[in-house]
């Protein structure tokens, strides 16, 4: 049924752009690679599920290996910062797309087809990504909340001041990293298994910069904002061929509009209009 | 009585610019020291070599006997250290009090898994209040850094150092921006955490409170220790009239400071 698979395809991308939320929303890391650590999460389990390997263990497998890649290229966040961040990461991105392009075994050019359904049917399938995306709104939320969360802050707005508050500021962002890799993995898992069919071209320069659209279109560092924007922005491609034609330019026009007009997003936009409504209301 | 912080011999350069030349100094515990000199004799400079914010090319510097020259700021703060600076720098998304309990829960944010562990602010919301009260602006405790004037913003600075609970507290100028009723009211302030056992090191322009208030007084001039001892016995040494007439700025800084 259409209506299931647009569910599905909200649920994984909701997980995807609250992945990112999480390094550049909660920690302030900008990264414009991170379309690499989905396409990690979704080989590893297309190689791992096509060898005859469990798509259970896929899940978890998918998160390690985006995780530890993003462990490493974490560290990069240690020596740049800013806009040669926004490069490096670029550049990571451009990595991993020109590495897989090369390789034999990750099928080159042609990607990895037939990829075993999971097996559980359609609906358990959508079923069973909202509830992992439901989970990651939650781990999100708590994580905002929490004395990490509050050190994040800290380190995203000024991080030498951080330090002479004691804060390891190396150790939060190698954190941030492989937290939110790790849920890339977990989201290119859960599209590869959808589609049944992984290639390169699904993990490039545009996806990275598609899912920082949701993030900076839902309001960096919000989670209600993300998801919002997430689940709405994926499946507009989708219902509408003429977004899915001209997405860049979409993309370009949303997200000038939203650096120009309302630069907290949605988020800061349904908290404008929530005060309207609640101060007409005590008005009246 | 025994050092708490002990400086030998540090030298920072800048390019070609001699920041300081072998400075050392000794902060015995217990001590509230002024360390004082002309515009751009080193004062800050020391104190963030101190803090790790610069790297000295020469020197050691030895907090509680371990030393930490070598160690990034984070980890001296954890020793012991605790910085409120000259140009304040609050975080911009936070109220005063979230500002200062941040600092309060270094316990909690010092490990990452450890602050993920932990959620509750309650008791660390309590002890900002309570600083913020000790330095006179708890009426200012829900507001943002943008609302509040210079003169709260110093003292938030303050309060957030203190948070740390430091066995040293290096304020850099934590009076100036302050009128004359409350410098002289943070001056006590400090007096009295001093009392309590807090070994302070003061920067300070406002000569009057520090002549008030220390009872030792470093001098720089030019990257250059000039002066080490009794406050009365430092400020009758030719060399440090010197520096201050000839520099004129001891002038300028009380001008500034009645001006504020």
């Amino acid at each position: 049924m259409y209506e299931i698979s647009l569910l599905t395809v909200m649920c994984f991308s909701v997980i995807f752009a609250l992945s990112l939320n999480l390094i550049t929303g909660f920690c302030g890391q900008i990264s414009l690679g991170h379309a690499a650590f989905y396409g990690i999460g979704a080989y590893t389990a297309a190689l791992f599920t096509t060898d005859g390997g469990s798509f259970w263990l896929a899940l978890p497998l998918a998160m390690a290996v985006a995780g530890f890649f993003g462990f490493i290229v974490g560290f990069a966040s240690l020596r740049v910062r800013h806009d040669f961040l926004a490069i490096t990461t670029m550049g990571v991105g451009f990595l991993f797309t020109g590495f897989v392009r090369q390789q034999e075994f990750l099928g080159g050019e042609e990607g990895i087809a037939g990829i075993p359904d999971p097996g559980i049917g359609q609906i358990p399938y959508m079923l069973l990504c909202a509830v992992l995306a439901a989970a990651v709104i939650a781990f999100s939320l708590y994580v905002k909340r929490s004395w990490m969360g509050h050190a994040f802050d800290a380190i995203a707005t000024d991080e030498d001041t951080a330090r002479t508050l004691g804060i390891d500021v190396a150790r939060y962002k190698l954190t941030a990293f492989v937290f939110g890799t790790a849920l890339a993995g977990l989201a290119g898992a859960l599209f590869a298994h959808y589609v049944k069919f992984v290639e390169v071209e699904s993990f490039d320069f545009i996806e990275s910069i598609s899912v920082l659209a949701m993030v900076i279109v839902g309001g960096i560092g919000s989670v209600w904002g993300v998801v919002v924007a997430a689940a709405f922005l994926s499946v507009m491609p989708l219902l509408l061929q003429v977004f899915a034609d001209f997405k860049l330019l979409f993309y370009g026009v949303l997200l000038f509009a939203v650096m120009y007009f309302a630069p907290g997003g949605i988020d800061s936009l349904m908290r404008m209009l929530w005060r309207r409504i609640s101060g007409r209301r005590t008005a009246g | 009585m025994d050092a708490l912080l002990s400086i030998t011999g540090v030298t920072v350069r800048f390019g070609g610019v001699d920041a300081l030349t072998e400075v050392g100094f000794e902060v015995p515990e217990g001590a509230l020291l002024g360390l004082i000199g002309p515009n751009g004799a080193g004062k800050t400079t020391m104190l963030r070599a101190v803090t790790g914010m610069v790297r000295p090319q020469a020197g050691s510097i030895v907090l509680d006997g371990a030393e930490i020259s070598r160690l990034p700021t984070h980890r001296r703060v954890g020793l012991g250290l605790g910085l409120s600076q000259q140009i304040v720098r609050p975080f911009a998304g936070m109220t005063a009090v979230e500002n200062v309990a941040l600092a309060a829960g270094y316990a909690k944010t010092a490990d990452p898994l450890r602050a993920l562990a932990a959620a509750s602010r309650q008791a660390e919301r309590e002890r900002a209040l309570a600083l913020l009260d000790l330095v006179g602006i708890a009426d200012a405790a829900e507001s943002l850094p943008a609302e509040l004037p210079l003169g709260y913003l110093k003292r938030v600075e303050v309060a957030r150092a203190l948070a740390l609970d430091p066995k040293v507290l290096l304020l850099d100028e934590p009076l100036a921006g302050l009128n004359t009723n409350e410098a002289s009211r943070l001056a006590d302030t400090v007096v009295d955490l001093n009392r309590q056992g807090t070994t302070v090191v003061l920067i300070e322009h406002n000569l009057s409170e520090v002549m008030r208030v220390c009872r030792h007084l470093v001098v720089l001039d030019n990257g250059r220790k000039i002066g080490d001892g009794d406050p009365a016995e430092v400020m009758a040494d030719p060399a440090v009239r010197d520096a201050y007439l000839g520099a004129g700025s001891e002038g300028s800084g009380e001008a500034r400071d009645a001006a504020a």
